[in-house]
């Protein structure tokens, strides 16, 4: 049974159809990276997937509960089983990089705080952030802010690691080393991740399977060999990275010689 | 015509959304202040909310004194001009001991409060809400409104009275200290006299007065941080818009309350 299964979702913005009939299914123990260019719908996939907006029509099941129907309570539980670390990092300014690991730890378990300190050390070694654990994220780098915001998610031992854009912004060095980790955590805890990203590169190298969404549906769900292989145009296009709409430049120049000349005949 | 009656609908509408979205957060907030009390609340809510306090409560302090010494003196100089005519300079007294319990002690407390601590919520939930902040609270199981809004609400609802009670001591002491310089009126004459003409209710009407404008100032400023769309733009017009609204709002709450009293108390 899949992990996420997402049926003919439908979702709309003002009368704006944004997904459109939208299937997807998240195996359990794979890295699914969702793919898909400015615009195609991939934020508002995640916000759904997540229960932060409720659908027009279609169902979303995480681990065999339907979070577009279900109660608060219930919602909240399967919350408990989803790390989520947001495109902008999103950690709380007002506390410390511990404190924001610890948030849920404190608040959701009883355990005791010398073993919540334990845990929170452990899950920023595994992100590299040991000692910075007393910083404030106003003092941290871009990469530094999205590793620890990785941290933040994994604190509960999710069994779902949904992670949006975590290589946008960084520079090419710190973006290999974000999806070293993602591909260890897979490996060493088993953990099912959503991955939303537009580079190829990082998809490439992380991805069990690919989805690629375009204009609110999927154009191809499969492995990395199968997107490849695919021969559907905007896929082509994506991957080849070919314009949509190139200038046209003997349009534009004589556009600009009118607008002069008619400026030059103005008293 | 038509475009007329387009503008009033739509304004209309507007409001009518204003005002529903104020009713519904107060009845979610009002449930969720339980967890922010001591003793049967989460304690780290109250922690919170005691921090709220202090930033509310006590670093607010100075600047009501201050205001409120201001505004004795001014009220008993402009008094005392007027009223010296008729040889009644005795009533200075009375007129600045009940115009500050009943009215001026818990207008400018709310007029500082609404201008340092309604700001500063509505800039603080706008800025969580652009950087994904509330939706990360969301994400990890949280109700926003319980983290984030009952701390704010529990502390603003027992400062302000206090801060008011406050505001009407220094506000007499300056009457009296302009009496002891103007005419040598002994202090404890002066307040052996303030005691003879306010009244219990008096003064009861003054704390009424505090606790709605209280409700008003937190609810208007964490309304408007919650409306905030879009980017840090966005955030500085609902700062802005916090304190135009509750300013306006606590002034008209004022007027109701006082013809209440007015009307009530001649029966």
């Amino acid at each position: 049974m899949s992990t996420i299964s997402v049926r003919d979702l439908v979702v709309e913005y003002g009368g704006r159809r944004v997904l459109d009939g939208l299937n997807l299914d998240i195996e359990p123990g794979q890295i699914t990276v969702l793919l898909g260019g400015s615009g195609s719908g991939k934020s508002t996939l995640l916000r759904q997937i997540l229960g932060l907006e409720r659908p027009k029509a279609g169902s979303i099941s995480i681990k065999g509960t339907d979070i577009t129907r279900c109660s608060q309570a219930d919602l909240k539980k399967v919350r408990r089983s989803i790390g989520v670390a947001f495109q902008s990092a999103a950690l709380f300014n007002s506390l410390s990089l511990q404190d924001n690991v610890a948030l849920t730890l404190r608040e959701h378990t009883a355990l005791a705080p010398s073993i919540i300190d334990l845990i929170v050390w452990m899950k920023l070694a595994v992100v590299g952030l040991a000692d910075f654990g007393k910083l404030h994220p106003q003092e941290l780098s871009g990469g530094m802010k999205k590793r620890a915001a990785v941290a933040r998610a994994l604190a509960m031992d999710p069994e779902i690691l949904v992670l949006d854009e975590p290589s946008a912004g960084l520079d090419p060095i710190v973006a290999a080393e974000l999806d070293e980790l993602i591909v260890f955590l897979k490996e060493t805890f088993q953990i099912t991740a959503l991955v939303v990203t537009h580079e190829l590169p990082s998809a490439f190298r992380i991805a069990d399977r690919i989805a690629m969404l375009y204009n609110g549906k999927l154009l191809a769900v499969g492995t990395k060999d199968e997107i490849r292989a695919n021969q559907h145009p905007r896929v082509r296009q994506f991957l080849n990275r070919v314009p949509d709409n190139p200038m046209h430049m003997p349009a534009f120049a004589s556009y600009l010689g009118r607008y002069v000349q008619r400026q030059e005949a103005k008293p | 015509m038509a475009n007329l009656l387009e503008i009033a609908g739509r304004e209309t509408l507007s409001q009518l959304d204003y005002v529903g979205s104020l009713n519904i957060q107060l009845w979610a907030t009002l449930r969720g202040m339980r967890a922010a009390l001591p003793l049967v609340g989460n304690r780290h809510r109250w922690r919170a909310t005691v921090h709220q306090m202090l930033d509310i409560g006590v670093e607010a302090l100075p600047m009501v004194a201050l205001l409120a010494m201001c505004s004795g003196f001014i009220l008993a100089m402009q008094g005392a001009s007027e009223l010296r005519r008729f040889g009644a300079l005795h009533f200075v007294i009375d007129l600045v001991a009940v115009g500050f319990t009943r009215e001026l002690g818990p207008l400018l407390t709310a007029i500082a409060v609404s201008g340092r601590s309604g700001s500063a919520f509505a800039a603080e939930i706008g800025t969580m809400k652009v950087t994904e902040e509330i939706d990360a609270l969301k994400v990890m199981a949280f109700d926003p409104v319980e983290f984030v809004l009952a701390p704010k609400y529990l502390a603003a609802l027992v400062t302000v009275p206090c801060l008011s009670i406050i505001a009407n001591l220094f506000g007499i002491l300056a009457g009296g200290l302009f009496m002891f310089f103007s005419t040598r009126l002994g202090l404890l004459l002066y307040f052996r006299d303030v005691l003879n003409s306010i009244e219990l209710r008096d003064v009861l009407a003054g704390l009424i007065k505090a606790v709605a404008f209280a409700t008003i100032i937190a609810h208007v400023g964490c309304l408007e941080g919650l409306r905030v769309r879009g980017g840090p733009e966005a955030v500085g017009r609902s700062t802005t818009a916090a304190v135009v609204r509750s300013t306006f709002l606590v002034i008209v709450a004022d007027a109701i309350f006082t013809a209440i009293f007015y009307f009530v108390g001649k029966t």
